[in-house]
């Protein structure tokens, strides 16, 4: 993974064992191979988050020296963090990906927002939907995804080529076994494949595969003094046109984001971590899955299965 | 993952430098897997505030005495916390100072077979559970227990390590947990396994998971988790002489064409010759490419892109290996037809006559069933007669390819020993194959024909050339008028060395046709007064 490991290889003596990293991207990069060669075209779902940037470098190794052989694709709910877009639009064309940005702009126009729909129907909207329009449109037969088996239970039994019928829907009970490295593209027509090179990693190993491979990322995991207010009891970064409910009122706190959703539904934690070792050492001392702090998951008991069964990543 | 490090580098540098080791567990029904996991992540610091939060104020609670359910932390899908049973394989990680683990979850339920050997396929160790109160019961081990242990064996897992579950309920016996050791070793014995080793447990109280159990005082070996940090892995290079399936050709601009895929098995060294299968074209390895630099030599799991020295016809499916001059015995098997262990793994039975699409490293082939040879009885072991194989069973089974596939014996490579078999016409991945070795009935049919004779037919000559290109051999129809017919036999000597089939619709003499027969005797189709089909099949070109 890094060039100090490959110089400290005699080259007289076999390579040394890899470590777990190195094995992980080792793994990756098969899976984004295996894609590239067998599906007629392929897509990345770009979320801008750290996990995205992960894959992005392993696409870059998977194909280097050549570029990367697929258009990125961000699906723009229209309530990204603007620190977001602006990192987005800046790296892809600092690596010479092409990129695309989907918005479901029908329902933009009629205001769909997560207060008065409620969060599962606002993502059924503005991701959901609009993630398959964007597939259907570009006509990808197969989607790379972030996700991690390590996020959420019901993603521990996601496979690493994940079938969708040809509504873009997951049957958790019709999915192809997976054995070996040796990965069934086979497809009819409209079907489509999420592909998960990063399932194996846990949020451990993208924090210190991040470090250790100086991957730029989003400045909003960084800890620094945010306007907030408090809502839903949950820390809400605050940014010039929010509407303030009767009682909020913005105050400064130094906060991070542990992941990176959508503006009004993801929430910001309290932190004085301001470099990558210091989000490490924060991620080990607080024992709270990263998922917690976005809204969506906690609708009820199972609700990622749900919202995954409809076509979610 | 434990203690936080008071020096944070030191820490950071621990974490880099980790092992990564895999093992899947197996267990039946009531055996306390998901307890087990629960424990093992519970009792390693793994499981986040908000997820134990969330299983202790679930509604179902199938723990007694006020135990937090451990396995509900584990049990991902709703129909499965409904039912109380996991149905599917799933993943789950926890890391130690000492190594990171991934954990294939695989369900005991009798019919499912397939995803025990799922999790076992990529796993270098098994754990097997044993409840010893359903022994004490039954005076044996249970079918399951056998079965777990014999996928174990036949997934070539190179660790078994049994954890006897339920001590605390058997009143923490010694003489109990002897009699089930004795038992289970004599079991593993008789399939061959050669690393086994035996621990009792109690998932629910915690014994000997993670620390040493104070109610067991007689046992003096490692806790689970002691054994799964300290358990030796393969070293890398060690496997064998090299393979290197090609996954893609690179060409990002004229200058450079490498050749990416990720080494399967051996060591690929920059400077050394090799040979390109099925081509047996030989190069030299000019570089080992890749982001973080050029590297000397390259090993499992290693993923790279090639640059060879010399400009050779090389594309995916296809499959880089040692040199000739290292030997016949350094090359893996070249075959088309082969004998395999297959573990079945849908609802439409396998049936002998039938074709399935396979893959197996990175080339997809057509493979027909011809022969069931025997069908494998999990529980006694017996070999059975079958001319079927329905879902969940296993049977040694005699396949045939349109393409020959390069491999190794299963059990000297899992990776080049291993395929899938896909339904043509659903695609439902249906099968998964171990590779027992080559039929012995294969012949020279496996190897390119040096020469195809087919004087006076010139459409024919056409028809052999392209099947055999769609087949992915290289073949040329020697009879263009600047190859005069006195060069004939020096143009097909060419050919012959550069691994291509001649094929001509024009005479040779006997002197010459001897000359042929001299670098390629066994090699050459002649056709004479043999019907178009026939030849087409000696070409290795099926009708």
């Amino acid at each position: 993974m890094t060039k100090t490991t490959a110089l400290d290889i005699d080259s007289t003596l076999l390579p040394a064992r890899l470590n777990h990293l190195q094995a992980l991207e080792a793994e990756s990069i098969v899976i984004l191979r295996e894609a590239v060669a067998e599906f007629a075209r392929p897509v990345m779902l770009y979320s801008i988050g750290k996990d995205s940037s992960v894959m992005l470098r392993l696409a870059q190794k998977a194909f280097y020296p050549g570029k990367i052989p697929f258009p990125l694709l961000h699906v723009d709910t229209s309530y990204k963090f603007p620190e977001m877009i602006t990192f987005r639009d800046a790296y892809a064309k600092e690596i010479g990906a092409e990129l695309i940005v989907h918005r479901n702009e029908e329902a933009i126009a009629a205001g769909a927002n997560p207060y008065t729909l409620g969060t599962q129907n606002c993502c059924g909207l503005l991701k959901t939907r609009s993630l398959l329009d964007a597939l259907a449109e570009g006509g990808f037969d197969a989607a790379f995804g972030g996700a991690r088996r390590d996020e959420e239970k019901s993603r521990a039994k996601e496979r690493v080529y994940s079938f969708r019928d040809s509504a873009g829907q997951w049957d958790p009970k019709n999915q192809r076994p997976e054995l070996w490295s040796l990965y069934n593209s086979r497809l009819r027509k409209g079907e489509s494949i999420r592909v998960f090179p990063l399932s194996n990693w846990t949020e451990l190993d993208i924090w210190l595969y991040l470090y250790a491979e100086k991957i730029p990322i989003v400045p909003l995991y960084f800890a620094k003094e945010r306007p907030l207010i408090v809502r839903g009891g949950q820390m809400t970064l605050y940014h010039d046109g929010l509407k303030l409910l009767p009682g909020e009122e913005v105050r400064s706190e130094k906060v991070r984001m542990r992941s990176l959703g959508c503006l009004p539904c993801t929430g910001a934690m309290k932190s004085e971590a301001d470099t990558l070792p210091k989000i490490i050492e924060e991620l080990l001392t607080f024992r709270r899955s990263e998922r917690e702090n976005r809204a969506i998951d906690h609708d009820e008991e199972g609700s990622m299965e749900s919202k995954k069964r409809e076509g979610y990543f | 993952m434990g203690a936080i490090a008071t020096d944070f580098q030191d820490f950071l540098e621990a974490h880099l430098g980790q092992e990564l080791l895999r093992f899947t567990t197996a267990g039946s029904v009531d055996d306390g897997k998901s307890t087990l996991i629960g424990r093992l992540l519970h009792d390693t610091k793994s499981v986040y505030e908000d997820q134990l939060a969330a299983v202790k104020k679930s509604r179902v609670n199938r723990a007694a005495n006020g135990h937090v359910d451990l396995s509900l932390l584990t049990d991902g899908l709703k129909a499965e916390r409904e039912q109380g049973i996991t149905i599917d394989v799933a993943y789950r990680y926890f890391s130690t100072s000492r190594r990171k683990f991934i954990i294939a979850d695989t369900p005991g339920h009798e019919q499912y077979t397939r995803n025990m050997a799922t999790g076992a396929s990529t796993a270098d160790v098994a754990v097997v559970l044993i409840d010893a109160r359903a022994y004490l019961r039954e005076g044996k081990l249970l079918p399951q227990s056998r079965r777990h242990t014999y996928i174990a064996s036949l997934l070539g897992i190179p660790h078994v390590v049994a954890a006897v579950n339920k001590m605390d309920l058997v009143g923490y016996s010694e003489e109990t947990f002897r009699a089930i050791r004795a038992e289970f070793v004599e079991f593993s014995t008789q399939l061959g396994l050669k690393s086994v080793t035996v621990i009792p447990v109690s998932a629910l109280e915690g014994d000997n998971v993670v620390s040493q159990s104070k109610a067991m005082p007689w046992y003096d070996g490692p806790t689970l988790l002691e054994f799964l940090e300290t358990v030796p892995l393969a070293e890398a290079g060690h496997d064998g002489p090299l393979r290197f399936p090609v996954q893609l050709v690179q060409r990002p601009d004229a200058n450079f064409r490498g050749f990416a895929g990720q080494v399967a098995r051996g060591v690929l060294r920059a400077g050394d010759r090799v040979m390109a299968l099925p081509s047996r074209r030989e190069t030299t390895v000019k570089r080992i490419v890749t982001w973080d630099g050029d590297l000397p030599a390259a090993a499992y799991p290693q993923s790279v892109t090639v640059e060879l020295e010399d400009e050779i016809d090389l594309s995916r499916g296809e499959m880089l290996v040692p040199s000739s001059s290292v030997g016949e015995l350094a090359l893996p098997s070249i075959a088309r037809r082969f004998r395999a262990m297959v573990v079945w793994m849908h609802e439409q039975p396998l049936v002998v006559g039938r074709t399935y699409l396979v893959k197996h490293t990175t080339r997809t082939a057509r493979a027909t069933v011809k022969a069931i040879r025997y069908r494998v009885d999990v529980g006694s072991l017996e070999h059975q007669q079958a001319d079927r194989l329905v879902m969940n069973e296993i049977a040694e089974v005699e396949l045939e390819t349109n393409l020959p596939l390069f491999f190794d014996a299963y059990a000297e490579s899992r990776t080049t020993g291993s395929l899938i078999l896909i339904d043509g016409l659903t695609n439902a991945t249906v099968g998964a194959a171990m590779i027992v070795g080559a039929s012995e009935s294969e012949g020279a049919d496996g190897e390119q024909a040096a020469l195809v004779l087919v004087a006076g037919r010139a459409e024919l000559a056409e028809r052999v050339r392209d099947g055999m290109e769609a087949r992915g051999k290289r073949a040329v129809i020697v009879d263009d008028p600047l190859i005069p017919i006195e060069s004939l036999v020096a143009a097909i000597r060419a050919l012959s060395l550069a691994g291509v089939t001649a094929i001509s619709a024009r005479s040779l003499s006997v002197n010459e046709l001897e000359q042929v027969r001299g670098f390629a005797e066994g090699r050459i189709v002649l056709a004479e007064s043999l019907e178009d089909d026939e030849v087409l099949r000696l070409s290795g070109v099926e009708a």
